[in-house]
């Protein structure tokens, strides 16, 4: 585009015509790969016979899953006693664990809301998978809540459903605003996934041969044409979708540290924990994308439409967010010890020198310096190294909600009612099957779903440019 | 719509590239067809404006929602906290609306979700399995790399041959009637 200067004025300008160099964008698909090229990558993951590689790890997922279930079975047939919850610690691994799938999902409504209303195209690439993450995260978060409450089959007193008791929710306490922002946050997460594999749907059902192919995705299609008055309001509903999705996942995170924030224990009561929870949240659920995502790109080739373009900008994401966390970590310090509060001084003291100091360490080596690492581009082009980095950002963030879950209540107001939290077998074994769980899901979700969102993917490749082609 | 057209839904033609059934898009609009749609793989950039289609009424649903959705947060909250079983708590209000807050937000968030979502499917008339549509051979394509312009026998303007041959000076390739 060539700027032409007014020289209706009286200045003289300095340069007769101001040209600016064409910077050439990065590319989102290489190769100059066309549409055809696009469906049949997407919908050959649907298409081809079961791997082996999938029969394998799905079994195992079964397997590994199956220990959430016997977790839940035991518990609930025994008593929450089988959990290592004792006085004064009432919360431990499950709200951990609550917290930190609950974090995961957010890097896939991230992707999707909030880098398409900044038009980062290159999110397209990810978005799909990133999404069914956050809804399948959700799901795993979901159950620690549910049979933390106890009495399981009470569980539905959360909502506001009439009992026999004539009593209500309170919505006086931050839990029962949980319950509204993760239940809508699993709905509209839910709704948005769906909502954009329509028209993928519709593909793989006119290029179906099988009878049963053909049904299965004609019901999930709605019957979805294509014409531009559909797609008219379907773009307008997305973008809607992802409007309304911004200030959700925002709440939603916010919302999870107000359970913390909220009380008036030392080192949960800090009006640092929505923006601190919200950016570790984003931080973890990149690292978990990239985990899965990786491997998926090397097993069906798409190096073309996931490029070192997206794992780079997936990295740069991981290295900001993870300054954000440390730079959290440090403004609790500097907060606590300028508040001149003895119990707040000593519950960060106490967490970095403490009982639970090995927890503490492991959290900021893995959340503040590992990262760190993605500085060096050498790094992000190693894939390999890449994926260890990610896996240790999300042992990190696990930790990260240890120790501000269990340090806190260990060691609060009065000496002679502390104590030290270690979990039981079945704590660990229910936390374990939960990734067999996700595995399960998500692996499913690989074989039967359109794993990129080809519409999209059509939409930036530079084919679709009217002006050029 | 006369009786020859009876059983006939439309004419289709295909295109094979995006600029091509573009600037055809933007004839057929300047022909002044009420009644006719482009079917692509993916929303063709600009392409509402070639086909002159006013701006989508999703937003009004979603307006409608989140209002809807703001309301019942507050009913919701001041029926059960504070109409239906006041109970006090920490000497606070039976009900403001500073505490109920976050269920406010929430359910204006979910509701507006709902009205974009349902809206969605009803604007576009989905689900809707059967059309005639789906018996042209041709039309499996347009959900991976082709292009279509359908031009239905509804519109005041359809004639059979004429609609044909205004599709064959547009440069499209294949064309087809389309029975229902």
């Amino acid at each position: 585009m060539a700027y032409a200067p007014d020289h209706s004025s009286e200045r003289p300008a300095i340069l007769d015509k101001v040209n600016p160099a064409e910077l050439p964008r990065a590319k989102l698909i290489l190769n100059d790969r066309g549409f055809h090229w696009i469906t049949d990558k997407v919908c050959g993951i649907v298409e081809e016979p079961t791997p082996l590689w999938w029969k394998v790890l799905f079994t195992v997922a079964l397997f590994v899953a199956s220990f959430t279930g016997v977790g839940l079975f035991y518990l609930v047939s025994t008593g929450t006693g089988v959990w290592g919850l004792r006085a004064p610690i009432g919360w431990g691994w499950a709200i951990v664990n609550f917290v930190f799938w609950v974090g995961i999902g957010h890097a896939g409504t991230l992707i999707s809301a909030i880098l398409c209303l900044l038009r980062q195209k290159w999110r397209t690439s990810i978005n799909r998978a990133a999404e069914a993450m956050t809804i399948f995260a959700v799901m795993c978060a979901g159950i620690f809540p549910l049979f933390h409450v106890g009495r399981v089959w009470f569980a539905w007193w959360l909502f506001p459903i009439p009992n026999q008791n004539a009593i209500w929710p309170q919505f006086r306490s931050p839990l029962e605003w949980d319950v509204f922002a993760v239940s809508t946050y699993f709905t509209v997460s839910s709704l948005f996934w769906y909502m954009g594999m329509v028209p993928d749907f519709g593909t793989i059902r006119d290029r179906a041969t099988t009878w049963w192919r053909k049904a299965f995705y004609s019901v999930l299609a709605m019957g979805w044409r294509g014409g531009n008055r559909q797609w008219s309001n379907m773009e307008m509903a997305y973008l809607l979708l992802a409007g309304l999705s911004t200030p959700l996942v925002l709440s939603v995170h916010t919302i999870v540290s107000f359970d913390f924030a909220v009380s008036n224990v030392p080192g949960w009561h800090t009006t640092i924990f929505p923006p601190y929870f919200v950016a570790g949240a984003i931080f973890s659920g990149f690292a978990m994308v990239l985990t899965l995502m990786l491997p998926l790109r090397a097993i069906y080739r798409l190096h073309d439409v996931i490029n070192q373009y997206h794992i780079d900008n997936m990295c740069k994401i991981i290295l900001a967010t993870g300054t954000m966390v440390g730079y959290a970590y440090a403004t609790e310090f500097f907060i606590a010890a300028y508040s001149g509060n003895v119990y707040e001084k000593f519950a960060f003291v106490n967490r970095a020198f403490g009982q639970y100091a090995w927890a503490y360490w492991i959290m900021v080596s893995c959340n503040v310096i590992t990262p760190q690492l993605f500085w060096f581009k050498k790094i992000r082009e190693n894939h390999s190294l890449v994926w260890i980095i990610c896996l240790f950002v999300n042992v990190g963030m696990w930790f990260e909600r240890f120790v501000i879950t269990v340090t806190s209540l260990a060691n609060d107001y009065l000496p002679s009612s502390w104590g030290y939290y270690s979990p039981t077998i079945v704590d660990i074994f229910t936390f374990f099957g939960t990734f067999g769980f996700f595995s399960v899901l998500f692996l499913l979700f690989v074989r039967f779903f359109p794993l990129l969102p080809m519409a999209e993917l059509k939409m930036v490749s530079p084919h679709s440019d009217i002006h050029k082609h | 719509m006369n009786e020859r057209n009876e059983s006939i839904h439309g004419v289709a033609c295909t295109f094979r590239k995006p600029a091509d059934v573009y600037h055809a898009a933007e004839k057929v609009r300047d022909a002044g067809w009420k009644y006719w749609d482009v079917h692509s793989a993916y929303p063709i950039h600009g392409l509402d404006k070639a086909m002159g289609l006013p701006r989508s009424k999703i937003p009004r649903l979603t307006l409608l929602g989140g209002v809807t959705g703001f309301i019942a947060g507050c009913l919701l909250t001041w029926y059960m906290n504070s109409f239906d079983y006041p109970l006090i708590v920490g000497g606070k209000p039976l009900w403001s609306p500073i505490f109920p807050f976050p269920i406010m937000y929430e359910c204006t968030i979910l509701f507006a979700a709902f009205g974009t979502f349902f809206g969605q499917f009803i604007l576009n008339r989905l689900p809707q399995h059967h059309h005639p549509l789906f018996d042209l051979p041709q039309f499996a394509r347009t959900s991976d790399d082709s292009f279509m312009i359908v031009l239905e026998a509804r519109d005041s303007q359809f004639h059979l041959d004429e609609s044909r041959n205004f599709l064959l000076s547009l440069g499209g390739q294949e064309i087809t009637v389309i029975r229902d």
